[in-house]
């Protein structure tokens, strides 16, 4: 690898991998370096994994125009780069008459904003939509633009396609130092010196001390952690839309939502914490989580958890996103304080923050630029006779894995071997779901690890949970002791 | 493809309802589905001994236990298909997936179900804390140890006194481990006593009642956990942690039986087992559909499976053979003081194969008690009990002749005196 670029991203997230694409229309060399083993490993893999309307975001600022745009790109997107999407329509719950002129403020904020097809419901409506609704509704902001989509795949889809497009990655790579030589960004890494005419800022919550790096302009993020019970796709249609509560200065509150593949999530919950990298689930935060999900949703069967886990939000704070030229950086450009509605934002920062870049180095487009990416093979999802013709080609694709989640080795072989393919069991379970069921890999992760072990050729003592030290065997019994 | 009994899962249960449903009619067309590339179910990864005592008066390991069951198999010409996992059962029709068939769909005259169970994760027990690797259900770290030949870790921490807890703790003290303690939330233990005795008291492991985790440290490898007392109302009492380093924490904290596919059939479950709700023939809600073993209720013991199973599996020879549901007058099974479940839930007394035998849990530890029987309130058996725990199944053997006459209600609790 050649450790000149003409733009070297710094982060892996959705962000980054948003950026990576869209840079990756032009002709040009584009590198990104990311701190952890694989893409999607901060704050990408633990959020709501909703796509918001936009009527949140103050008018006039850059959260509510990444919003709306990042909305309106994502159907096309998501079919260019099969990832699984519904526009299942949103629904923020009043539950006390009080409080109504809160909904009629968000409503109003959303037209200014632009987000089509807004409604207040009454609460008979909001019924009808959602049988299991608190008693207490009075009313509800309805945006049925809004959707769920699987934040892996949008991550994992957006990084697969620029490097088809000859987009470099770096895993497993810090940056420890940054600096200019009038002509060039010199950017120092646990492994290598690159030099880049220009860089992309999209380290998450260590956004700022990349940032610090470099400008005299200080900024300042804080994690703000959130926790999340994730519960059986047994109770698939207990809800039908996302759910909010009307939100607060810490956020859009507790949702209740179903996923993308059907199950149910409730959370987040939202605290200012210390550790941009360890976000370890708290009880306190579980006990809130439970509490927010049952006072909007009547008899949500909170037993039915299969797992709890938290994320981090890069919480800037001036409370924006900071899209744009460092002060005083000629080249250097940030995506800082990218906080919710980011996930929805990243496909719209991506082509705004690739603007910028081409028209500082006067980028050409290629004329071979291929947006397409298919997702895994999934046999269950084919039609009978195509699902057929591919298990008797492919005999793996008969074989079943994950018994929770019906996902065949075929699947996670091809998980493995694509491009920027997945080299731990987490990197597995976000691009196949194996793992992700109710027994959360209790039965297939050592066969996952088997796989892994064979596609790799490493032996089972060098397989890891998520990079890094995270092994998951020590060594051969009777080895010692 | 066709058969006349179709058996979901060849582990114990399922070798066991085959071998007796092949025995009651040798002309029937059996055929077991297993997802796993062997016979033998999670009794292959239990290399330890203590399994066969009712059923063969003998100490075997799991694997020796299975191959009695498997020879017999072999011996009845049963057909079975491995690495095959069903996918969807209806009332008479069993649909799977394999590498060499595709998806496909066997038509039958009954089934039996048995897919065992699933332990529950930590993501289930909603602990706090980080999440790294090292955090095992205690059936993985047994499968990575016993099949695979990998150690889970060298230094441990287990919560929960399930059985499948306690061999693992001194399974990995044998292996050169260091099994620092075990913690149960409850007063009292979810496993055997014989295996308190042989698999922690032996090895001087300390099993700390009352106790649960707090937290988990580490953020690639688990380097500790933080243990607390808990109150009676499960709650940890603060001032009580204590943070232990280890590299592992083993859970073992309850299993639950595998019923999406009986779910999705329409069976009735019942919420105390989590299994079917079945009569004296293992018959489910469904007519035609049995269930036995593990994804019944869950056992101490595999000789019970194997009893059981085998009820099941002539049950399911009888149904093919008859073409019809049983019937005759239906007695209820009804549980009294201190009995969470019992299995059959009620019993067609015409179609008793035998005596009754009812299996049930009590709901908490009663010492110096007394096991009641009422037939319509009238008081048939009353046993004294030194000990009754809910980590030991009971279980009460009724006469078949005694069962004839007008019956309602068979009643089952436990009493003082």
């Amino acid at each position: 690898m050649d450790n000149s670029f003409d733009v070297i991203i710094i982060g892996a997230g959705v962000t980054g991998c948003a950026v990576a694409r869209e840079l990756s229309r032009y002709d040009c060399s584009v590198l990104v370096i990311e701190k952890d083993e694989d893409v999607c490993c901060g704050t990408s893999k633990a959020n709501s994994g909703i796509v918001h309307a936009g009527y949140d975001a103050k008018p006039g600022t850059l959260k509510a125009k990444m919003n709306i745009r990042g909305n309106e790109m994502m159907t096309s997107l998501c079919e260019e780069l099969d990832i699984p999407f519904k526009r299942i329509g949103s629904l923020v719950v009043c539950t006390d008459e009080s409080l109504r002129s809160g909904i009629e403020e968000l409503y109003a904020r959303g037209i200014t904003n632009g987000v089509p097809d807004l409604k207040i419901l009454e609460s008979d409506e909001v019924r009808e939509l959602e049988p299991n609704i608190s008693d207490d509704v009075v009313c509800a902001l309805y945006a049925p633009t809004a959707g769920v989509i699987c934040p892996f795949r949008l991550n994992i889809a957006l990084a697969e396609c620029a490097a088809q497009n000859g987009v470099e990655f770096k895993f497993d790579t810090q940056v420890t130092n940054i600096r200019s030589d009038g002509d060039h960004w010199i950017i120092e890494t646990s492994d290598k010196t690159y030099n880049a005419r220009t860089v992309i800022n999209a380290a998450g919550c260590h956004a700022d001390d990349i940032h610090n790096l470099v400008s005299e302009n200080k900024l300042h993020i804080t994690p703000r952690r959130g926790d999340y019970m994730l519960l059986d796709r047994s109770l698939e249609g207990f809800v039908k839309h996302v759910i909010f509560p009307q939100p607060t200065k810490m956020g859009k509150g507790i949702l209740v939502t179903p996923t993308v593949h059907g199950n149910t999530l409730v959370g987040p919950t939202a605290v200012d914490i210390e550790s941009k990298d360890e976000a370890p689930v708290t009880a306190e935060g579980l006990v809130k989580v439970q509490e927010g999900a049952v006072k909007n949703v009547k008899g949500l069967p909170l037993k039915q958890v299969i797992t709890g886990f938290s994320g981090l939000r890069a919480h800037e704070d001036g409370g924006e996103f900071i899209l744009e030229e460092a002060e005083g950086c000629p080249g250097f450009f940030d995506c800082a304080g990218i906080e919710s509605p980011g996930l929805t934002a990243c496909p719209a920062i991506g082509e705004y923050m690739a603007s910028l870049v081409s028209s500082r180095l006067s980028l050409k487009q290629k004329d071979n630029w291929n947006g397409i990416c298919k997702d895994v093979i999934r046999p269950f999802e084919l039609p009978p006779e195509e699902r057929e013709n591919l298990i008797s080609n492919n005999p793996e694709y008969g074989r079943i894995i994950c018994r929770c989640e019906t996902i065949t080795e075929g699947e996670i072989i091809d998980a493995i071997r694509r491009p920027l393919g997945a080299k731990s069991l987490d990197g597995v379970k976000r691009r196949t779901r194996a793992g992700m069921g109710r027994c959360q890999g209790g039965f297939c992760s050592p066969r996952v690890m088997d796989i892994l072990s064979r596609e790799l050729g490493l032996p089972l003592e060098a397989i890891t949970k998520s990079g890094g030290n995270s092994k998951i065997v020590t060594g051969r019994t009777k080895d010692e002791g | 493809m066709k058969a006349d009994i179709v058996i979901v899962g060849g582990g114990p249960a399922g070798l066991a309802a085959a071998i007796a449903a092949a025995k009651e009619d040798s002309n029937l067309n059996i055929l077991i589905l297993e997802r796993d590339h062997e016979l033998g179910g999670i009794l292959n990864q239990c290399i330890h001994n203590g399994f066969g005592l009712h059923t063969f008066n003998e100490e075997l390991t799991g694997p020796e236990y299975a191959a009695r069951f498997e020879e017999q198999l072999y011996g009845l010409g049963i057909r079975y298909m491995l690495d095959t996992m069903v996918l969807d059962v209806a009332s008479s029709a069993v649909t799977a997936v394999n590498s060499k068939e595709g998806v496909f769909t066997v038509e039958c005259g009954a089934i039996v179900l048995c897919m065992g169970c699933r332990e529950r994760p930590r993501g289930a027990l909603n602990i706090p804390g980080l999440r790294p690797a090292g955090v095992f259900t205690a059936g993985t770290a047994q499968r990575l140890v016993n099949i695979e030949g990998f150690m889970p870790g060298r230094e441990v921490v287990i919560l929960g006194s399930g059985d499948i807890g306690l061999i693992m703790a001194r399974r990995m003290t044998l292996e050169g481990a260091k099994v620092k303690a075990v913690c149960e939330l409850m007063p009292y233990s979810g496993g055997l006593k014989r295996n308190i005795v042989q698999c922690l008291d032996d090895f001087d492991i300390p099993l700390l009642l009352s106790h649960t985790v707090i937290d988990i440290k580490g953020k690639e490898r688990v380097t500790s956990v933080v243990i607390a007392e808990v109150d009676d109302h499960l709650k940890p009492v603060p001032g009580t942690e204590q943070e232990i380093s280890c590299d592992t924490l083993l859970l073992s904290c309850g299993l639950i039986p595998e019923n999406e596919l009986s779910r999705s059939a329409g069976v009735k479950i019942n919420p105390a087992t989590n299994g079917p709700v079945v009569n004296e023939s293992f018959e489910t809600s469904i007519p035609g559909v049995f269930a036995c073993g593990n994804v019944l209720h869950v056992h101490d013991l595999v000789d019970y499976v194997s009893e059981e199973s085998g009820r099941a599996g002539r049950s399911a020879a009888r149904f093919v053979k008859a073409n019809k549901a049983g019937e005759g007058p239906v007695i209820n099974i009804k549980n009294g003081n201190g009995i969470r479940y019992t299995v059959p839930s009620f019993v067609r007394v015409n179609e008793l194969d035998g005596d009754l035998v009812i299996r049930f849990r009590s709901g908490n530890v009663y010492r110096d008690s007394y096991i009641n029987v009422l037939f319509d309130g009238e008081t048939k058996l009353h046993r004294r009990k030194p000990i009754i725990t809910p980590g030991e199944m009971e279980q009460v053997i009724l006469k078949k002749e005694d069962l004839t006459g007008a019956i309602s209600e068979i009643l089952i609790e436990i009493t003082e005196n």
